[in-house]
């Protein structure tokens, strides 16, 4: 019994050097490999977003009606968004800031496409609560969820949120029309 | 579970399964003939409760399952439509909310426990850790079913707690978009969460069964964290012994299920959650249930959100390494005077965390929050490593018989 052992392992032992089989273990397991993961994918992608999910994509909205000073929120894409039709003095706030010493500093011409419409997603970038318009210390929006305060051009300016609220891709139609998505 | 088994089967039957499948004697030595040390308190029967509370929660929800629709255009008056007409549909949801509370109620009991009495130690390390993830399947379970009757509460705190991952640099927005399947919590996330707080409860009792493997391995740890060394003088048998106990701690424990499930079923629960969700309207505090607070305070004492979320999962990560960051070799508080008054402070600091959590973060909440998550990082990470080197403890009993005797003598000389 003991011999039979012996020589069975000795081959192995005695040549480190690969072998035809250890080549095909390998090549094998690679290929096993690659199909797990190519089998793996679909199951990880089916939970993203959609096809109709993806396809509700962009909204038309008629902001003729909104009067100076007000803010109208419409959803897309299951937010809202908020559409403010600023005041001179809420413009003159937002454009007289010193960029540098924002949170995340953009000046205020980065944000709109006509100074009079501001158009943001109305999720606080910290956690997502739905912020509360013309409240706040900086007259913007005030995060009732963990407190982040926004200016009058959304940008955040203290409270735990990182981030500006977000600008989405919108385009202005005709001047009381505007296409978000 | 070790060792040759002592069943001996009664009838012809018994006989000829056990030759096949030895189920009989497996379940004998583990919950009949098994050793369980003689000095074990009341604190040891919520392992026996959690189980319980386990399998009513399966049941419950089971029956649950089969009455409400997981689509956000009704799951609400699904839950509503439970609650009036379903024949006595009302009872079993408000067992299964309630329960959910008394789960989790059972296990930070459980989990002081063993805290109070160094559980987690060697050999029981691999044990501690398994109930570590029971821990975490339980949270992921009971967020997830929260959201199932889709009120405001739901929403917001799904959305809250599912963007938390957006902290992740890089590739956070990515991940919380592909936990939505959508670009916000909508019904592909209730269609997902459904299925899964169906899953993980059976996950859960998978973990439970290694769990127990794991302790029948290494053996109960008991009031005076000296091991079984004379199994005739050290121990009793599980049947009738701990048996009857355990079904006496259910029954007590019960009857606290059932005062919050029939008398104020909706005491735990928050208010906001009648109103259907509203993309559109966020509630003014939003608020996690009872048992998420502690955790919530630290999220939110954080200035940073990524930091937030970094500490609010190290508080539980940090359990995992506890074996390792314990430096004493004593293991019953009993015996450490020094670490008995750190463990009751470290209680009340979660006590007082779950308060803050509760509170709006205005103010001295949010100092309070700070200094306390500073104090829960320092218990674990300064005073349980420290306290070994230089705690003096009490002299150890040399066996569990002799910690009976010596508690009987101090009993006798108290009474005269
Ligand atoms: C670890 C065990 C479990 C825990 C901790 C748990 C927890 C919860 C919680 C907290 C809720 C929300 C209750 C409310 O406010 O209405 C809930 C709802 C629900 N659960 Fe569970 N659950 C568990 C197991 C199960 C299982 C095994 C099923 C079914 C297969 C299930 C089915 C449901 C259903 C259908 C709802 C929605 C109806 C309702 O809200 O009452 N649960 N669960
Ligand atoms: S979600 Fe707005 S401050 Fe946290």
């Amino acid at each position: 019994m003991s011999n039979v052992a012996t020589t069975t392992t000795m081959p192995n032992s005695a040549h480190p050097e690969p072998t035809r089989r250890d080549m095909l273990y390998l090549a094998t397991g690679a290929v096993a490999a690659v199909g797990a993961g190519a089998l793996a994918w679909p199951f990880i992608a089916q939970m993203n977003p959609d096809a109709s999910t993806l396809a509700l994509s962009s909204t038309e909205v008629d902001i003729g009606a909104i009067p100076e000073g007000q803010i109208v929120t419409i959803k897309w894409r299951g937010k809202p968004v908020f559409i403010r039709h600023r005041t001179k003095k809420e413009i003159e706030e937002a454009v007289n800031v010193d960029v540098a010493k924002l949170p995340d500093p953009q000046p205020d011409s980065a944000r709109v496409k006509k100074p009079e419409w501001l158009v943001v997603i109305g999720v606080c970038t910290h956690l997502g609560c739905i912020p509360l318009g013309h409240q706040g210390p900086y007259d913007g929006w005030f995060c009732p969820c963990h407190g982040s305060a926004y200016d009058t051009s959304g940008r955040i300016r203290q409270g735990p949120a990182p981030r500006n609220l977000v600008v989405p891709d919108y385009a202005f139609l005709t001047p009381t029309k505007i296409k978000v998505g | 579970m070790s060792g040759p088994s002592t069943y001996v089967p009664k009838n012809a039957a018994a006989r000829w399964l056990e030759q096949r499948l030895p189920i009989l004697g497996f379940a004998h030595d583990s919950f009949v003939a098994y050793p369980t040390p003689k000095n074990l308190n009341y604190w040891w029967t919520f392992g026996a409760i959690l189980s319980f509370m386990l399998v009513a929660q399966i049941v419950t929800g089971v029956v649950l399952a089969m009455h409400y629709t997981a689509n956000t255009n009704l799951a609400f008056n699904s839950v509503e439509h439970i609650m009036r007409d379903v024949n006595w549909g009302w009872m079993i949801r408000y067992l299964h909310a309630n329960g959910a509370s008394m789960f989790f109620l059972a296990v930070y009991i459980h989990i002081a426990r063993g805290l109070y009495y160094g559980s987690y130690k060697a050999p029981r390390e691999v044990l501690w850790i398994l109930g570590v993830v029971i821990f975490l399947l339980m949270m992921a379970t009971a967020f997830m079913g929260y959201v199932l009757p889709w009120g405001q509460m739901s929403f917001w705190g799904a959305t809250v707690i599912t963007n938390l991952f957006s902290a992740i640099p890089l590739v956070g927005d990515a991940i919380t978009t592909w936990l939505w399947g959508g670009y916000s919590v909508d019904n592909p996330t209730l269609n997902r969460f459904f299925s899964l707080h169906y899953l993980l409860p059976f996950m859960i009792a998978a973990v439970v069964g290694l769990h127990v493997w794991a302790l029948h391995v290494v053996g109960q740890n008991n009031p005076a964290g000296v091991d079984i060394k004379d199994v005739a003088k050290d121990s009793v048998p599980f049947t009738p012994h701990a048996t009857m106990k355990d079904a006496l701690g259910i029954s007590v424990f019960l009857m606290l299920f059932a005062w919050f499930a029939f008398f104020v079923p909706n005491y735990l629960g928050h208010s906001d959650n009648y109103i259907e969700a509203n993309p559109l309207v966020t509630p003014p505090h939003i608020v996690p249930e009872w048992y998420f607070l502690p955790f919530y305070a630290i999220l939110r004492a954080i200035p940073s959100k990524l930091g937030g979320v970094i500490f609010m999962f190290g508080s539980i990560a940090v359990l995992f390494v506890l074996p390792w960051l314990d430096t004493s070799r004593v293991r019953s508080a009993t015996y450490r005077p020094l670490y008995k008054i750190f463990f009751w402070l470290f209680i009340l600091c979660v006590i007082c965390l779950g308060w803050l959590g509760s509170q709006p973060p205005e103010g001295g909440a949010v100092l309070a929050a700070r200094i306390l998550t500073a104090y829960y990082f320092i218990h674990f990470l300064v005073i349980m490593p420290l306290l070994g080197l230089f705690e003096t403890t009490k002299p150890v009993p040399a066996s569990i018989a002799d910690a009976v005797l010596a508690k009987q003598a101090g009993q006798a000389g108290a009474a005269h």
